[in-house]
């Protein structure tokens, strides 16, 4: 084919779909994020199976195929697995001011990690096995971001 | 019991930023074409297509049906998976299972995606969950940053080391000409790119990409009928983690001696199929997914490349460069080129092409056997083990 494009701009259709989806957080969700919402406490699933404890809670265990009937309260601190701090980020999607930290963090009382933004640390402070613990919103909706952020533990005098 | 498999033809359109000229249909078409005519088919002889993307990336959510002009799957069976970024490798492996099962002779199976047609982070964030992820979700590089200071963590790797894996991926796309970037990085360029997500910097990550491919796997019954030589499944395997972006870092698999459980699994039920006992003395070539620069150190452990924290000392060995002992992604991998839906069959597609000897300026020589694997969001894994050889009986 000749070049077609020496004269003529290619047609480029702008999308502007816009869905507005309602996901349903269901029982076990719902009562975890009033818990959060309404009393800043953290909630935990444990698997009759394999004694897990899942946060986020957990429904069912994937691996013993069990119903994790038991609320576990959790605590607001925790160990920090694993992080990053994020440099470039989406200006419409960014929850923080660039740079911000981000991590996984196992809080105390649960077996598994929970992934949340870090925030009001020094540089170089943030590692692996780090105590953490959340700050939590004023105006709290029943979303993950009822906690604004996890922050290192500083023990006061 | 069911039946053995090879690749018999592969088609590849270059991979660029951007391919404004055709749209998705005429893109899929560009690969198909060059797949049956380098099969010596037409599409009149294809029994089925197995196609794959990710939907939202393109916003088209009936890529099955609206992809037959390009497919040439116009009454024919198709199927549509979309699987992240292992979509390719499970396009592979689903047409594998349609030919292994003996319902189907020769089974055409299609990856692609416009990656420039939509905002890709943004597209990502709809793969996650929405309770317990996208709230808060900064985005895959973030995701994949989470992995490199574990692994920093655990090991003592440095950026420098990961560094070494970015170079040598795109040095290796130099020698392909349907790589997206041809870009000779220095170990200086890469350590002063910008931090995207500390300690990932832009010269560690792959790009977005348009591209597509397509390959022809044919049975046993029919092999002989195709000019190319087969290149065979010797096995495949795929393991599936947990459902969250916080599920691979948790510490009982650590302490349980997994580091990535999907990978080491999935790779040691392949090598256990076909007897691998040294994978890197064994497997002549390696196409990996590899979507940043230290996956190419820590999957090298998990592949039983080598011990763990051996993946540095490895890599900077020259082990894995053209002339090592396993040349990792000739084809510059997915640092050089990122259709993602076209990513995982890419790998397949290029073991083929070096078992049969036809990879050109990036052929390793007397390649007997390859390993493709695929790579997705969750860290989940999806592995092929690929021969010269017609395996003694069909393994799964």
């Amino acid at each position: 084919m000749e070049d077609w494009r020496k004269d003529q701009e290619i047609v480029v259709m702008e999308g502007r779909i816009k869905v507005p989806y309602r996901w349903a957080a269901g029982e076990v969700g719902t009562r975890y994020l009033q818990a959060l919402r309404d009393e800043m406490r953290f909630l935990g699933t444990r698997c009759p199976g394999c004694g897990i404890v899942y946060h986020p809670p957990r429904r069912n265990c994937p691996d013993c195929e069990r119903e994790c009937g038991e609320w576990v309260e959790l605590g607001e601190r925790g160990t920090l697995l694993t992080y990053t701090v994020v440099r470039r980020h989406h200006p419409q999607l960014s929850p923080l001011p660039l740079p911000f930290g981000y991590g996984i963090v196992r809080l105390e009382g649960a077996d598994t990690g929970f992934l949340h933004l870090l925030y009001e640390f020094q540089e170089g402070e943030l590692r692996a096995g780090l105590p953490v613990e959340a700050v939590f919103a004023q105006e709290r909706e029943g979303s993950v971001l009822d906690v604004r952020y996890f922050r290192p533990v500083r023990e006061v005098g | 019991m069911g039946k053995r498999v090879a690749v018999v033809g592969v088609g590849m359109t270059k991979q660029r930023s951007s391919r404004p000229d055709v749209n998705g249909q005429e893109l899929i078409n560009e690969a198909v074409r060059a797949a049956l005519e380098d099969a010596g088919i037409s599409r009149r002889d294809i029994d089925a297509v197995v196609i794959g993307n990710m939907d939202h990336f393109e916003g088209i959510n009936y890529v099955d049906t609206w992809s037959v002009d390009g497919s040439g799957a116009l009454m024919k069976p198709i199927m549509k998976l979309t699987t992240g970024g292992t979509t390719g490798t499970t396009v592979a492996m689903a047409a594998y299972y349609h030919v292994a099962s003996g319902l189907f002779d020769r089974v055409l199976a299609v990856g692609w995606e416009k990656n420039s047609e939509s905002d890709t982070t943004g597209a990502i964030i709809t793969a996650f969950d929405p309770f317990w992820d996208r709230p808060i979700f900064a985005g895959a590089v973030a995701g994949l940053a989470l992995e490199a200071t574990q692994y920093m963590h655990l090991t003592g790797a440095t950026e420098e080391d990961a560094a070494y894996v970015a170079v040598r991926e795109r040095r290796h796309a130099l020698n392909n000409p349907f790589a997206h970037l041809h870009i000779n990085l220095t170990i200086e360029d890469v350590m002063n790119s910008p931090y995207l997500s500390w300690p990932v910097k832009m010269g560690d990550m792959c790009p977005r990409t348009d591209g597509a491919c397509a390959v022809v796997f044919a049975s046993e019954d029919v092999v002989e009928e195709f000019p190319n030589k087969p290149a065979w499944i010797l096995a495949v395997a795929d393991r599936h983690l947990w459902a969250y972006t916080s599920d691979p870092y948790v510490n009982q698999a650590i302490e349980n001696g997994w580091w990535f459980p999907a990978l080491e699994w999935s790779a040691r039920e392949v090598y256990d199929k076909v007897g691998i006992k040294d994978p890197l003395k064994e497997i002549d070539v390696a196409e990996l997914y590899l979507p940043y620069s230290f996956a190419g150190l820590r999957y090298m452990e998990s592949l039983g490349f080598c011990e763990r924290g051996g993946g540095p000392d490895l890599v900077r060995s020259g082990a894995t460069d053209m002339g090592g002992e396993c040349p990792v992604n000739p084809s510059g991998g997915v640092m050089s080129s990122n259709a993602i839906g076209a990513t995982g069959l890419l790998r397949v597609a290029e073991c083929a092409l070096q078992i049969q000897g036809r990879a050109g300026d990036r052929q390793v020589p007397d390649v007997k056997i390859a390993l493709a694997t695929g790579f997705g969001g969750c860290f989940w894994s999806d592995v092929l083990l690929m021969g010269r050889e017609m395996p003694e009986k069909p393994r799964g």
